[in-house]
């Protein structure tokens, strides 16, 4: 650890005195007028500085994509790589300079298509990285072909007739893959995605953020659903630590488990009451709960949740990675380059 | 009453058995007990690719080649002296290369019916007349390893399994070998389980006693230990040198090591050695797949390590996109590739060199890198430090290769002195006064190496095409010639670090041969011959496949005929060819297997006598 780094103080005073303007790069931004990026570049720009990490601390790694033009727009270190790539990339950039704050932008098809092995492979590891993952159920850059969260049936150019694949849910592939952290915000909530975006940095370990994210060109309002003012407040539910899982735009509503499955119940005619209802607990070790979560969203019924899934702790794979360097240190004392070369069998020619 | 004792120069000795009969173990015992005393040596080990093959077959038959010798030689040999067959299966097949009146040690035990049935002999050979030309020695090993073993109290299966070292022993008699070396190796390989130690200890003595004991053998020889230069020597292989050339560039560079890799045959190996060596602030991280392997190593090089990837030839295909994207943002990082026998999954076990042409020109778009490859097992230590220090001084990938033969070949080394070792400056950009993370160096053209976490020089590289000097992102036709030519050139100026090509022979004359990786020791041997012999024959041996020396078009210039062996079906031949406009003459093996120097002697003579 580099003794200057300052402590992550989410909430904290900003120490550093950095402002939005620090983060931006002299690059002018591309995206389409109206994109979903354009709110998750500004409140990341904006989150940043209340984190208190020096700015050339931080590396933003991402694949290929709309999203992934993202590190050109920060002033940060930035990366750009290759398709799906960017988890890949990350966990060397993380593992051999853990000091990094590290951070992977992807998107739907980046993440969850060609990057899916090293998706996951990254979570298992439960790398420190934090990955923003935005999610339009599009391929926005080669212009309009399903994507692997795409909805059974969906037409466009590459499924005239309808898409016969069935979408992958991020949250679940998250959880399935054993994530510390998971998390769901969307690009309509900016003081949300500002709150999650603190939250992941916060986490030791990989972070992932789902953000249900417009794209206006080729698939808008896909999550308008869920994100516009009239109808967010009966289609979601917040979750909060500890609290019940209440929804709806009077409270009058909660989530409750019948056996294993979760029902949406009124709270208002007499049957059920808040005591209830399911408590949110992020900390659960056991992923059963963030299962039945997560697959709230598959089900038309339910209100999908947004907020922390998970948050729980579990050792680093850089830190058990240092600890078994310093043991070996420990172990076999210092570096000795003629040692090992001259090591094992030798003999002397005279 | 001990029988006399015969000096030889030279003797190649071939283990052969089933692939679970631990052939390869006691073939490098021998291999490492002949290095010890001071014999130059070459080893072959060729083993089946299925982990077990069944039992008997002739696709099970693991075999184990080793040259010894009192003086300076370069391969593992050709027709054996000796050949030790555990079964009909192993007789079947090695027997072709056994010289007329060779001594022929059998495992009777070995040759049951069951067994010869399995090798397709219609009759048994210990019986048919068939082996009247070799010395046949032909013993009991199963029943004399369980008698030897009686006392012990152990399973007859255990018992079974130590009969590789009753041959052992017998070997180690007729070459007058000291048990020494082999006794205290099983006592640290069996250190947890003392009673296996016991057991093999036992076997191996029985194997030499029996010898010493019988009337079967007459004489025993022995093979003096070779004039090598004064130093002190180590044993190793080519997989092993090459971790250690790694760990060393590593040591020399300040820079600490991160292997990011996913197993493949014959490359493995690579990422074993150095999993060992965490206090060496060696990081290794096996990878879900070769693309997230190579792409660990572009995050680790990104971020100031030495970063280095192992595979082999499939391995190095699916690395192709990842290794462009390593060109265009122009990072240091090395890429050793140990070829194997191909195309697609190929032979896993068996040689070949036939991945140049991947090396050269496998990336989407103009890719070029440096390419390096290794001569010699041993070799595998310079020519992987040679690949690091050209990363690093030059700002980008480098493709290190090797192959099954050199990876798994072993040799006696003279250990270098680590003071000795060129040193390797590193330069990370500091100061954001003077930064554009692509301002070119004057000499070199390489960029700067600008880390994350360096205060003032925060900025942005991709694949996509940049700008000169500030990378921003340009789609500006003009800009993407000039790049493109930038990053050619500056691969090109590595050629100036190159030294000047060493002649083997006269500098001008009929014919000369170019080699490059593995088929070294075979082109030696055969040029030296044919000088020998008086015939105008030179030799050179590429180690810079790209760029190559500056002095190559001169030199294929001054001879009449320039011949190039390969262990492909003709690459390099190509490059020289097209670069130089010379009418090279290719000659090929495509077998898996080395070449024969003899082989190519006969190439040699074909040549010279018809121009």
């Amino acid at each position: 650890m580099n003794a200057e780094t300052k402590a992550i103080s989410p909430n904290g005073p900003t120490e550093l005195k950095l402002t939005k303007k620090d983060f931006e790069s002299d690059q002018e931004v591309r995206w389409c007028p109206g994109c979903g990026d354009y709110a998750i570049l500004a409140q990341t720009q904006r989150t940043l500085p209340d984190l208190n990490i020096p700015k050339e601390k931080y590396v933003f790694v991402s694949g290929i994509g709309c999203s992934s033009r993202f590190p050109y727009y920060m002033d940060t270190y930035g990366f750009h790589t290759i398709h799906g790539r960017a988890p890949a990339i990350a966990t060397g950039i993380k593992i051999t300079n853990p000091d990094l704050s590290v951070w992977v932008i992807t998107g739907d098809g980046d993440a969850l298509s060609i990057g899916g092995n090293h998706f996951i492979h990254l979570l298992r590891r439960n790398v420190d990285i934090n990955v923003i993952l935005f999610n339009n159920r599009i391929y926005g850059l080669t212009k309009g072909q399903y994507s692997p969260t795409s909805e059974f049936g969906k037409v466009t150019k590459s499924t005239p007739f309808g898409s016969v694949d069935h979408p992958f849910n991020p949250v679940s592939v998250a959880l399935g893959a054993s994530a510390t952290f998971v998390a769901r915000t969307t690009d309509r909530d900016p003081a949300h995605l500002q709150k999650i975006i603190k939250r992941a940095s916060a986490h030791k370990g990989t972070a992932l953020i789902e953000v249900l994210q417009n794209c206006n060109i080729f698939n808008d309002g896909t999550w308008f659903k869920y994100t516009d003012k009239n109808s967010k407040a009966e289609n979601v539910v917040y979750l909060e630590h500890g609290k019940p899982l209440v929804f709806g735009a009077e409270q009058d509503k909660g989530i409750r488990l019948n056996g294993f499955r979760p029902e949406a119940v009124s709270l208002t005619n007499g049957k059920y009451s808040e005591k209830d209802l399911l408590v949110h607990d992020e900390k659960d070790t056991d992923a059963t709960y963030a299962f039945i979560l997560s697959h709230m969203m598959d089900n038309p019924n339910l209100p999908i949740p947004v907020g922390v899934f998970r948050a729980i702790d579990k050792v680093c794979y850089e830190d058990a990675m240092a600890q078994q360097i310093e043991a070996s240190k420990e172990k076999f004392g210092k570096p000795d380059l003629q040692a090992l070369l001259e090591a094992g069998d030798t003999w002397d020619v005279e | 009453m001990s029988k006399p004792v015969e000096s030889l120069k030279e003797a190649t000795i071939r283990f052969a058995g089933d692939s679970g009969d631990g052939m390869q173990l006691v073939g490098g015992e021998m291999a490492n007990t002949s290095a010890l005393i001071g014999n130059d040596i070459g080893v072959l080990p060729d083993f089946p690719a299925e982990i077990r093959a069944p039992a008997g077959t002739l696709p099970g038959v693991s075999g184990y080649q080793l040259h010894i010798s009192s003086f300076d030689i370069h391969t593992p040999g050709e027709k054996y002296d000796a050949l030790v067959a555990m079964n009909p299966a192993a007789l079947k097949t090695n027997l072709e290369n056994l010289k007329p009146n060779g001594i022929l040690i059998i495992n009777v035990g070995g040759f049951k019916d069951r067994n010869l049935k399995l090798a397709h002999y219609d009759s048994n050979p210990l019986e048919d007349g068939s082996l009247d030309k070799y010395q046949l020695f032909a013993v009991d090993m199963n029943t004399l390893t369980h008698k030897a073993l009686e006392e012990l109290g152990l399973s007859a299966k255990i018992v079974d399994r130590c009969k590789n070292f009753f041959a052992l022993g017998m070997v180690f008699w007729l070459y007058n070998r000291t048990m020494d070396h082999a006794l205290s190796l099983l006592k640290s390989k069996f250190s947890k389980k003392p009673e296996l130690a016991e057991a093999n200890s036992r076997a191996l003595k029985a194997g030499s006693v029996y010898c010493e004991a019988t009337e079967q053998f007459a004489t025993s020889y022995e093979v003096k230990p070779a004039k090598l230069p004064r130093g002190k020597y180590r044993n190793i292989s080519g997989n092993t040198a090459t971790a250690l050339g790694l760990i060393a560039a590593s040591q020399k560079s300040g820079l600490p090591l991160f292997l990011g890799s996913y197993p493949i045959t014959p490359a493995s190996d690579i990422l074993h050695e150095l999993s060992k060596y965490k206090h060496y602030g060696v990081r290794t991280f096996q990878a879900e797949d070769e693309i997230a392997a190579i792409c660990s190593v572009i995050g680790a090089a990104y971020s100031g390590s030495l970063a280095v990837t192992s595979t082999s030839g499939p391995g190095l295909a699916l690395k192709g996109e990842a290794l462009g994207l390593a060109i265009s943002v122009e990072l240091p990082l090395v890429v050793c590739n140990v070829q194997r026998a191909g195309p697609s999954t190929g032979m896993p076990t068996k040689t070949e060199q036939a991945d140049l042409m991947q090396a050269l020109y496998g990336r989407n778009g103009e890719a070029p890198l440096p390419v390096v490859a290794a001569s010699k097992p041993a070799d595998c230590f310079e020519t992987a430090y040679e690949a690091c220090r050209i990363a690093i001084k030059h700002m980008t990938p480098v493709l290190f290769l090797s192959d099954g033969y050199l990876a798994n070949g072993a040799e006696p080394w003279p250990i270098p002195k680590a003071e000795d070792l060129p040193e390797i400056p590193v330069n990370f950009a500091k100061d954001p006064e003077s930064f554009e993370p692509f301002l070119r160096d004057e000499d070199t053209l390489a960029r700067p190496w600008a880390i994350p976490g360096t205060p003032g020089l925060e900025h942005r590289i991709g694949g996509i095409e940049k700008e000169a000097v500030t990378g921003n992102v340009s789609y500006d036709p003009r800009n993407h010639e000039y790049m493109t030519r930038m990053r050619a050139e500056k691969i090109e100026k590595i050629a100036n670090d190159i030294p000047p090509t060493e002649i083997e022979g006269k500098k001008t004359g009929d014919l000369l041969l170019v080699g490059w990786g593995s088929t070294y020791g075979a082109i030696k041997t055969a040029v030296e011959h044919k000088q020998k012999e008086g015939k105008p024959v030179s030799r050179i041996h590429i180690i810079h496949l790209n760029p190559l020396p500056k002095d190559l078009g001169e030199i294929l210039k001054s001879f009449k005929h320039v011949l190039i062996p390969e262990i492909n079906a003709g690459q390099l031949v190509n490059v020289i060819r097209a670069k130089y406009m010379v009418p090279a003459i290719g000659f090929n093996k495509v077998q898996g297997l080395p070449f024969f120097s003899s082989e190519i002697e006969q190439k040699i003579d074909e040549i010279l006598e018809s121009k």
